[in-house]
């Protein structure tokens, strides 16, 4: 993951590192320094130098980082008395997350490495399912084939004429009959209204007129459970128009 | 060969991924564990050093893989593929996911530092961790752990393969490192 030889300044390339903490560390290897006693101002320095001169394609993860660095800074240079007990190393927090961050990067090159092992060996690879074998070839006898005709010519019924009549939807009437119900009944299911042996132009008739009913507020319409039957409401006064 | 090693072996060539100890046990009912981790055993042996294959344990499981040496071969002549590597940003957030699981996002971000999501939604689609349960915290945190796909694609037996932290050359100091030597 190194690069750049020794005296060759940064030879770097943001992408190559996978975030701040990656950049860093690679610039207290190539310094040599003490991850422990860090000199943070050369560090610092060297960070910033590196994220203005190439670009800032992951601005603000570095940038925050920069910033910490630089209050690190600032917090060393704060003037403390020597042997002073309370006093909290600016740098503790940030020394902790590299070398936690180093421990990452170890076991990074190990499940590498892992991978790498277990991708030389081969497993017995997925294999798409055959298709189907092809149906085995027919075996017909020529009376067998005839009583076959025979059987489907039997099923084919008499053709049927259709006289198409044109049947007007009644929804006028449909409409009289719901308000009639509606006048003797607080509420009533599809069946009262429809009765059980309607054809399909009353069905259609009659749903038109409790649609066009529920849009003028005058009835409301529920059906209290998945396919369970309508239950067509009279609505309360002050709604209806 | 025992009549249950051969059934064992039979299975194992047929599957196209690792069987469990108790998935092999349950071909034969009238025998134990016990017997099917021997029979294994003595399956592993007999394809000693002999055969092509061997038999290895991996993923919680075992499987027939080919051995080492023929990786490039196999390859050249595209019998098989490799599987891609996976990148450095994967293997991060994996290692840190492995060793922290149940883990939440942020966790993995601030160790990182960097944002993860888009890494994670990877490995998410490709089997390699999975939701394991919700945090405590603030919104409860989707927490996540590896898969067996995870040991599978590393070769690892279990999680016990993983190297322990104490032995890697970085020892973490925790955040109160007042007597650390070295």
């Amino acid at each position: 993951m190194n690069q750049g030889g020794p005296g060759g300044g940064f030879v770097v390339e943001l992408e190559k590192f996978s975030g701040p903490l990656d950049l860093l560390l690679h610039l207290i290897r190539e310094d040599e320094v003490d991850i422990t006693d860090l000199p943070i101002a050369k560090i610092a320095d060297q960070f910033l130098s590196v994220i203005s001169e190439l670009g800032l394609n992951q601005a603000a993860d570095y940038l925050e980082m920069a910033a910490r660095l630089l209050r690190i800074k600032a917090q060393m240079l704060l003037p403390r008395r020597l042997g002073d007990d309370e006093w909290e190393d600016p740098r503790a927090e940030l020394v902790r997350r590299l070398l936690e961050y180093q421990q990452i990067r170890e076991l990074v090159d190990w499940l590498g490495r892992a991978a790498d092992v277990r991708a030389e060996r081969f497993g017995r690879g997925y294999e798409a399912p055959p298709p189907d074998a092809p149906p085995a070839p027919l075996q017909i006898d020529l009376n067998d084939l005839l009583s076959a005709a025979e059987r489907v010519i039997a099923l084919i019924p008499e053709p049927m004429l259709h006289r198409v009549v044109p049947r007007p939807l009644d929804v006028e009437g449909a409409t009289e009959r719901i308000m009639k119900l509606l006048g003797e009944r607080e509420q009533f299911g599809w069946i009262d209204i429809v009765g059980k042996q309607a054809t399909i132009v009353d069905v259609l008739s009659v749903f038109i007129a409790l649609l066009e009913l529920a849009k003028r507020s005058t009835v409301t319409l529920s059906q209290p459970e998945p396919f369970g039957p309508m239950v067509i409401k009279r609505a309360p006064p002050h709604e209806a128009a | 060969m025992h009549p249950l090693t051969k059934l064992l072996e039979a299975a194992l060539f047929a599957a196209s991924r690792p069987l469990t100890t108790e998935e092999l046990a349950s071909l034969d009912l009238t025998v134990g564990e016990a017997a099917v981790r021997s029979a294994l055993e003595e399956l592993r042996s007999a394809y000693g050093d002999d055969h092509g294959v061997e038999l290895v344990e991996i993923a919680e499981g075992w499987q027939f893989l080919t051995r080492r040496e023929y990786a490039e071969t196999i390859e050249r002549a595209q019998f098989a593929l490799r599987p891609r590597r996976l990148s450095p940003a994967a293997l991060e957030t994996l290692a840190i996911i492995a060793y922290r699981q149940p883990v939440g996002r942020l966790e993995v971000d601030e160790i990182r530092g960097v944002d993860s999501g888009a890494v994670m939604d990877k490995l998410v689609e490709r089997g390699l961790i999975e939701v394991v349960t919700r945090g405590e915290g603030l919104g409860r945190p989707l927490l996540y752990g590896t898969t067996p796909s995870f040991l599978e694609i590393l070769g690892l037996k279990d999680l016990e393969d993983l190297p322990r932290l104490e032995e890697l050359s970085v020892a973490l100091r925790r955040p109160t490192p007042v007597e650390e030597e070295e």
